[in-house]
């Protein structure tokens, strides 16, 4: 199953290098991964999504908690939760395909952030599933490159990831 | 307060620290650390012959007093030559703090003589780790890097220092923080009272309990509530290979060590045993033979300070994470209060039945002793083992390297006391023995210490003779030599149809006598069963000298049991070459 695991640590040089080691020392996948700093200057929040049974996961999150950098961690897959990924794609857009490209952009609620004579950027964001479902339905154009952030994630509700 | 350069602030710490002994290598990039230390600082400092052996001399150290040993190496080379016995700290969980120089904080990044990424090299093999980025953190730095290393579960913690930041020309405030507190590190002060009541009646109503106890029982100082708790409820004892000495290894409950060379009594109770108290032990692949067909018919209680080491191979039923001191005084007290309620616990008559079920086993495959095999009239290893048993009364501290030689001391050197036996369990590091002898006998120089090697591992730091001639070491070397690498040539003879690719020396080996000789040292040879315990006891009477007795052994000889692998369980095992369960 797939999993969004989500933790502060410590804003230190080398902090990111251990939890990414911990994943190929340990046999693990990262799928995707997003790091920044939070209003908190000493801390960093970290998201990542893998993929593995309960158990994998359980292994996985006490390995993390045990890195000294790690402050805090939750699973957001165990409760209700808002996950977001950021993609800027950028497509061909010539002839016929260019107000297609339009119009699919539109139906996913993306915006056109870059128009060239060629060339549409499109910004958009939302679950990875709607992510690669607008790349899917791109199929049939000329996908020049794609950018994604990674998810991002917070927990619905009252709940809160802090010290 | 008074100012102190970032190389004196060292110096300081390290006394404020309580430091006894500095294992270490100077260098480029520590020299204004070592001129701190040679000017002020009452801390000794061991200079060994390689980074290596500083590394193992510090962990034998650890292992023998409980406290954590201190490291000081150089950039690049230094730090590399360190690894080894950094990983070899990491996998036993043993408590060092490891300093190690850097080039100049302009120069990082730019392949600078003898620049490596220490941070980033040992980053797989540390508790944790420290780039210093301003002299001013350097006292802090330093008591974050003990208090991690030696609480929770222990481990080796490298500082790396970059040589600007040591120079004696720049001065700072000093003051060594008392305590440390940190909000991402807080290891379990105490275990969860529910599970340990769960625990508690689980294990009173077990009808064949056994109590596997590891290295973690003897980091942990709790060999003493152990041996009571099993005292208390009459169940049977067995360790790790790292849990040696946790139990009375004389003792009658005691059932040897378990696993891949575990005795056949121990892994017997293992295998058919309902309930199993694991405490301090890590379900290692060298104890579980294969993990689906573990021990199937029992319960278990895990407990340890790591949580990801509860559950990680073996599931466990009841898991129980805090220090084993504080979760064995609740479990023990939990016990008295169920037995104070019902008297009848634990079930008397099923536990006489299982004692007599494990007295059969070890009456029939205990451990062997006298010769096995009758064509041969060459000293058997055992033999060896059990002579130095004899003529140290049982009382030493006991190292090893790692291979056959290791494994005929873990079986036929009963500890009675824990930090005795000091090996290399979990990374198996060849060359560990001599140097984590000496970190042994600089701790203790009144007691007798005993390194058990063979002639494949004592060459991988037999430099540091030259060291123990500089402090007077006077540790004793025993050689199992049989012109072998033993282990290697144990399994080629049972998986590769005796083929022996590189495990032979042919008539490479120099002449141990003349070359202690030649170091300083004294060299006794001995290939007769008559003269060994002679040659044994006349090398522990020569108290000031380091002695290493040389002892041709039967080359032919493997060591039994062995785990039936692959897809063997505890019970399966070899016996003897030709005889198996």
């Amino acid at each position: 199953m797939r999993r969004i695991i989500s933790m502060l640590m410590e804003n230190e040089p080398g902090a990111l290098s251990r939890v990414v080691g911990l994943f190929s020392q340990r046999g693990y996948n990262i799928e995707t991964l997003n790091v920044a700093p939070t209003d908190d200057a000493t801390l960093s929040r970290l998201t990542l999504t893998t993929v593995g049974t309960d158990l994998h996961i359980e292994k996985l999150t006490k390995q993390l908690n045990k890195l000294v950098d790690v402050v805090k961690l939750v699973d957001l897959t165990e409760g209700a939760h808002i996950e977001r990924d950021m993609m800027l794609i950028k497509i061909r857009a010539t002839g016929a395909a260019r107000e297609e490209v339009k119009r699919v952009t539109d139906i996913f609620r993306g915006q056109i952030v870059d128009v060239s004579p060629n060339v549409y950027t499109i910004q958009l964001s939302g679950t990875s599933d709607k992510l690669d479902s607008f790349v899917a339905a791109m199929a049939e154009a000329d996908i020049l490159e794609v950018v994604r952030s990674g998810v991002a994630g917070i927990s619905r509700g009252e709940k809160v990831l802090s010290l | 307060m008074e100012l102190l350069s970032g190389g004196e602030m060292i110096a300081r710490a390290l006394e404020d620290e309580g430091v006894e002994y500095i294992f270490g290598y100077p260098g480029g990039a520590v020299l204004h650390i070592y001129d701190a230390l040679f000017k002020d600082c009452k801390v000794p400092h061991i200079l060994v012959r390689h980074e290596q052996a500083a590394t193992h001399a510090a962990d034998g150290y650890a292992r023998a007093t409980g406290k954590p040993g201190v490291v000081l190496v150089t950039s690049g080379p230094g730090a590399t030559n360190a690894i080894t016995g950094i990983a070899t700290a990491y996998m036993d969980s043993i408590p060092m703090v490891v300093l190690s120089g850097q080039v100049q904080s302009h120069l990082i990044g730019e392949d600078a003589f003898q620049e490596t990424d220490m941070i980033g090299i040992s980053r797989p093999i540390v508790k944790h780790s420290f780039m210093v980025k301003r002299t001013e953190d350097l006292p802090q730095m330093i008591k974050k890097a003990f208090y991690i290393a030696s609480t929770g579960r222990p481990g080796p913690v490298v500082i790396d220092i970059p040589k600007d930041l040591t120079r004696p020309d720049e001065k700072f405030e000093y003051n060594y923080p008392k305590s440390v507190k940190m909000r991402s590190y807080s290891p379990a002060q105490r275990g969860h009272t529910g599970q340990i009541k769960k625990a508690a009646k689980m294990l009173l109503g077990a009808k064949r309990p056994m109590i596997y106890a590891g290295g973690g029982v003897i980091q942990g100082d709790g060999s003493e509530l152990l041996t009571q708790l099993a005292r208390e409820l009459n169940y049977p004892v067995t360790n790790t290979l790292m849990g040696l000495g946790a139990y009375p290894g004389s003792d009658r409950q005691f059932l040897g060590m378990l696993g891949m060379h575990g005795l056949y009594e121990a892994n017997m109770a293992m295998h058919h045993s309902d309930c199993i108290l694991a405490v301090g032990a890590r379900f290692d692949d060298r104890v579980t033979n294969t993990v689906d067909k573990f021990c199937p018919g029992a319960k278990v209680i895990h407990i340890d300070i790591d949580p990801a080491t509860i559950s990680k191979i073996v599931m466990a039923d009841i898991p129980i994470v805090g220090p084993v001191q504080s979760v064995l005084t609740e479990l023990l007290g939990q016990i008295t209060l169920l037995r104070e309620k019902d008297s009848a616990l634990p079930d008397e008559s099923a536990l006489d039945r299982w004692w007599q079920q494990i007295e059969e086993w070890r009456s029939a495959h205990g451990l062997f002793t006298g010769r096995r095999y009758g064509q041969s009239d060459l000293i058997m290893p055992q033999q060896v083992i059990e002579s130095l048993y004899r003529v140290t009364d049982g009382d030493a501290y006991v190292t090893s390297d790692v291979g056959q030689h290791q494994m005929f001391a873990a079986q036929y050197y009963p500890f009675d006391e824990p930090r005795r036996w000091i090996n290399s369990g979990g990374l198996g590091t060849m060359g560990f023995g001599l140097p984590a002898a000496m970190g042994v006998k600089l701790a203790f120089p009144d007691m007798e210490v005993a390194c058990v090697t063979g002639e494949g591992s004592i060459q991988m730091n037999i430099q540091e003779l030259s060291t123990c001639k500089q402090y007077k070491t006077a540790v004793k070397i025993i050689n199992l030599r049989n012109n072998y690498l033993g282990m290697v040539k144990q399994w080629q003879d049972m998986q590769y149809e005796g083929r022996y690719a590189m495990s032979t020396y042919e008539d490479s080996l120099p002449d141990f006598v003349k070359l202690m000789e030649a170091y300083g040292h004294v060299g006794i040879q001995v290939d007769k069963l008559d003269d060994l315990e002679g040659a044994m006891k006349e090398a522990f009477a020569l108290k000031d000298k380091l002695v290493f007795l040389d002892v041709i052994i039967d080359p032919m000889e493997h060591v039994y049991p062995m785990h039936i692998a692959p897809n063997g369980s505890m019970k399966d095992m070899w016996l003897s070459k030709n005889e198996r369960t």
